[in-house]
């Protein structure tokens, strides 16, 4: 009964969002207030039931009603409960749910805080998400129906993918969404914008926040994707530029470029053609991201249940979707006027340059998933293209992007002075060469790649706050008038500062752990001892340990340091219950210089087991990096001006000597 | 600073960073290209044996061996209709197993053993690679489709 | 004005990509992973008995009702998880299901069945694998449901689960009975 509650629910939001992508835009069109005012209702409608069908599949999945086809697949009684809650997106149905659940959200997110947006924008910018909202809807109800029943229920079900069964990657999948689906926003407003022909600084700031909060989401996605993938999959390995993988990075690769190019559009009025290129650009990767994860058309170590009729419906919606889109922008951009010149060295010319060098790195990265696929077709060769395509294209294109990052901010808008920057960023300069070159004498193992790495992570870092420090006169005014003039700095300012320090810090522990990792593997029997990076292991055995779905082996190691206890490393193989499918669960210590990694291999049959340690320095940089530009996303989104529904369509007079705003790279 | 001049220099910093992306790109789909061959191809091509190159097709039954050392493992990769040896050491991923499929990257020897330095898995254990269904279907070895 | 035909560009490049990702769709999709021989008759063959048991197998053991064909080996661990619910199936009598020993010793075939069950009608002992790669088999366990005319209906790739057999192998078996009986009224 709940689970045609559901699918009722879904036939009600399609509907809904068939009438909130018509009417609202034919009203725009004839000025018809009455025909924009069912915008509104339709958006909240439409989350309504949506959120309804959502309801009733997580509670079919709560109480394991195996008569629906999904839960049979993909749940189990056994299943710790909050298993059986991530499970609902864990399978192809229930996260394209998930999706339009997150696609509704935003669009009634606009209903409920775009009050001061004008009438006719707010309609148009719900009707093309509404627009979105019918082709998944229509997707989902006609391809994938996550409430078909069965006719005989099993009594048990096939349970989850075990490696679902995780923490990490149960809400990986969500914040995923919130950045994909998010980026929706700016391409509906980007689209709404080209229907009415204008684009000016006001609607630059109604774009803004929604591109940094999907960015935000997008981030700490992808970064909970790698955490899971470096402590679960036994490699101690996080980025493997996987065609999935990369699906989720175009998007963010690009969407960084939108964050940088909008801020233009605000501050200056120029670069609109271009940013709502990008605008669309961004959700468009967002959208083949999917076809390529669930068409199952690149070979991935990420399977979803892949299906061709699928795989055609999808890309239908995509070449509506981005060709229609790219079609009205090929006809509509020539009439947006562009604003003020500015010389090749200002705020500008470094935003423009990030723009160039975010689109030419999203590029490589798009050439470089596709690039199998075209060669089998033209050829019939299978290739793979690996890490070190994209090692050997994307860094040398990020190495200009991250030491101009820091000169951006110091630059002042219209027309700046390079020299004038420099100077004032010389201590930061020397610091970071200085470390660098420090590392590169004192440290044996280094390379010329990881002295450029530390010296690049460590200019982001010290230029960043080098910038800041500048900012609010530290050092040449009274320590209480800097204190006071950190406090009124924007928050926006410390956004960026935050992110792009963030982004330095992710560099460094990046380029220390791939560079000075240790790894060793062996086979060990129980008593026997392994150093590793000072670290003594001892294996004390294996046992069994039953897990509530799973029967683990668990192996214990003890660790001591220069003679004394320091932990115990409890590496697992897990065997699950439901599917038989082992998984491998990692014993990490982390430590102050690192991460102490244990893997427990198969057993060689003579009582000894294959063992894999690694020691990996400075890994929490990356994973506390990261968390930082994801802390600066969030501050910058608490200012005042980014707040959803502060901006009003008129100029604000501020100019001159503006701080940067949220993220400005360049 | 004119409009005229502006657009000039965005046009030709755009086309730089484009002949310099290009370049990149060309140069590194010379090097870092792995291609992907079945067992058959393997045993009848005359193979440049210092490439890199990846070898898919089923873990033949019962030909799982584990060495003395305890962590080198020689199986054998077979597309039914020809086999190829392979040999690899350290850790294999979860869900290696006797008769499913296999992708494994490295080298042949001289020898015509394979040297694998990486042995791929799925993250799903009902999948089966899709090069590996390939090579299958190059060998005759898949009826339908 | 001269900037016009740039903004054409986009929507060109993005044809380009469509195209290839729609070829890519029709002519490199090889996951869908094809059920060898369905619609196919099944191979012919003559296989010994494993010892201990009575009956060998042959194709002419799979004319005349549907049949479960399940392919099985001493050494194959999955075989062992799947095992009670063929022990099941067997005892309900309600379907002959035939086993392939596929590339398996005697002495352990035997062992393994006097260990875990015998659920099987007639075994069939394939020493070299042969019939299992007429079968299309690339990995134990697999199982085909038989129609009476000796056609493979289908396929199951891996080990079957309660779920697999309750909603995919035993409706199909079902499904054929039901028009067996329907062809011999006629």
């Amino acid at each position: 009964m709940v689970a045609e509650l559901g699918h009722f629910a879904l036939i009600l939001a399609l509907v809904m969002a068939v009438v909130q992508g018509t009417i609202p835009l034919i009203g725009a069109q004839t000025r018809s207030a009455a025909w924009i005012a069912v915008a509104r209702p339709a958006a909240n409608a439409q989350f309504a039931f949506v959120a309804i069908a959502f309801a009733a599949l997580t509670y079919s999945f709560v109480v394991s009603d195996f008569s629906v086809l999904t839960v049979a697949k993909n749940s189990h009684t056994l299943k710790p409960l909050m298993y059986k809650i991530t499970g609902v997106w864990g399978n192809h149905e229930g996260s394209l749910l998930l999706w339009i659940l997150i696609l509704t959200l935003f669009g009634a997110a606009v209903a409920w805080f775009g009050t001061n947006l004008p009438p006719g924008l707010r309609a148009r910018v719900l009707a093309v998400q509404a627009l979105i909202g019918v082709g998944f809807l229509s997707f989902i109800l006609l391809t994938s129906n996550p409430f078909e029943r069965i006719l005989e229920a099993p009594f048990e079900g096939n349970g989850l993918n075990p490696l679902l069964q995780d923490p990490g990657l149960a809400f990986h999948p969500p914040f995923l969404y919130l950045g994909y689906v998010g980026f929706s926003m700016a391409f509906s407003f980007a689209v709404a914008a080209l229907i009415e022909g204008r684009v000016d600084p006001a609607w630059a700031r109604w774009v803004r926040p929604w591109t940094l909060a999907a960015w935000t989401f997008l981030t700490v996605g992808i970064v909970l994707g790698s955490w899971w993938a470096y402590y679960e999959l036994g490699w101690g390995g996080f980025w493997f530029w996987d065609p999935v993988e990369n699906a989720s990075f175009m998007p963010w690769l690009a969407g960084t470029a939108l964050l940088h190019s909008a801020i233009v559009v605000e501050r200056r009025d120029t670069l609109k053609s271009w940013t709502i290129l990008l605008a669309i650009l961004t959700f468009s990767l967002s959208l083949l991201g999917t076809f390529i994860v669930r068409s199952g058309i690149l070979t991935s170590v990420h399977a979803f249940a892949t299906d061709p009729e699928r795989g055609y419906f999808i890309l239908g919606f995509l070449v509506l979707v981005i060709g229609g889109s790219l079609i009205l922008y090929a006809v509509r951009a020539p009439a947006l006027k562009s604003g003020g010149v500015f010389a090749p060295i200002s705020r500008e010319g470094a935003l423009v340059l990030n723009n160039l060098l975010l689109a030419t790195a999203t590029a490589t990265v798009l050439l470089g998933t596709l690039y199998p696929l075209l060669l089998d077709l033209f050829t019939g060769k299978k290739v793979s293209v690996g890490a070190p395509f994209f090692e050997a294209t994307f860094f040398p294109i990020m190495a200009p992007l991250l030491a101009a990052a820091v000169f951006g901010p110091m630059l002042p808008w219209k027309r700046g002075d390079l020299m004038g920057a420099f100077q004032r960023l010389r201590v930061a300069f020397f610091l970071s060469g200085g470390i660098a070159l420090a590392v590169w004498a004192f440290v044996s193992g280094g390379t010329w790649l990881s002295t450029l790495g530390i010296a690049l992570g460590a200019w982001l870092v010290a230029g960043s706050f080098a910038s800041l420090a500048e900012r609010i006169k530290l050092l040449r005014a009274p320590l209480a008038d800097s204190l006071r003039r950190a406090i009124h700095l924007p928050r926006s300012a410390w956004g960026m500062t935050l992110a792009h320090a963030g982004l330095g810090l992710f560099l460094l522990g990046g380029t220390i752990m791939l560079t000075w990792q240790t790894e060793s593997i062996q086979v060990m029997r129980p008593g026997e001892v392994i150093t590793v990076a000072g670290y003594e292991l001892t294996f004390q055995g294996v046992g069994d340990v039953p897990g509530p779905n799973y029967m683990a082996e668990r192996a214990l190691f003890s660790v001591s340091r220069d003679g004394e206890a320091f932990t115990n490393l409890l590496p697992e193989k897990r065997a699950y219950v439901s599917s038989g499918m082992p998984t491998t669960e990692a014993g990490i210590k982390a430590t102050w210089a690192g991460d102490l990694y244990a893997v427990i291999g198969d057993a060689d049959g003579t009582g000894g087991w294959a063992t894999r340690f690694f020691f990996k320095p400075f890994v929490h940089w990356m994973w506390i990096g990261a968390s930082v530009m994801v802390l600066g996303g969030v501050i910058s989104l608490t200012d005042r001006r980014h707040r959803v529904g502060a901006p009003a369509r008129r100029r604000k007079s501020a100019t001159g000597a503006a701080p940067a705003p949220q993220m400005a790279g360049e | 600073m004119t409009r005229k001049r502006q657009r000039m220099i965005f046009v030709v910093t755009g086309l730089i960073s484009l002949g310099v992306a290009t370049g990149l790109v060309l140069l590194a789909l010379g090097d870092n290209l792995v291609f992907f061959h079945g067992p058959s191809e393997v045993v009848s091509e005359e193979f440049p044996p210092q490439r890199r190159f990846r070898l898919g097709g089923l873990v033949e039954e019962g030909s799982v061996k584990r060495n003395e050392d305890g962590l080198t493992v020689e199986f054998v990769v077979t597309d039914l209709v020809n086999v190829v040896p392979v040999t690899f050491t350290g850790i294999l991923p979860d869900l290696f197993r006797e008769g499913q499929g296999v992708v494994a990257e490295g080298r042949l020897g001289a020898d015509g053993v394979f040297v694998a330095t990486e042995v791929l898995a799925k993250h799903d254990e009902t999948y089966i690679p899709a090069d590996v269904v390939d090579a299958l279907k190059a060998a005759g070895q898949w009826q339908g489709d | 004005m001269t900037m016009r035909p740039m903004t054409y560009m986009p929507p060109v490049m993005f044809a380009v990509v469509a195209v290839a990702l729609a070829l890519g769709l029709l002519f490199v999709n090889p996951k869908e992973i094809p059920s060898a021989l369905i619609g196919q008759p099944a191979p012919t063959f003559d296989l010994p008995s494993v010892d201990g048991t009575p009956h060998g197998l042959s194709s002419a053991d799979l004319m005349g009702q549907v049949s479960i064909v399940n392919v099985f080996a001493s050494w194959c661990v999955p075989c062992r998880i799947e095992h009670p619910l063929w022990v099941e199936v067997g005892a309900s009598g309600e379907v002959p299901v035939y086993g392939l020993n596929y590339k398996d010793s005697q002495e352990n075939a035997s062992q393994w069945l006097a260990d875990f069950g015998d659920p099987y009608t007639a075994i069939g002992a394939d020493l070299n694998g042969r019939v299992g790669v007429d079968f299309g088999v690339y990995g134990v366990p697999e199982t085909f449901v038989i129609d009476a005319e000796g056609l493979i209906q289908l396929k199951f790739i891996g080990p079957i689960d309660r779920f697999a057999l309750e909603n995919e192998i035993l409706p199909k078996v079902r499904e054929l009975q039901a028009l067996m009986v329907a062809d011999g009224a006629e």
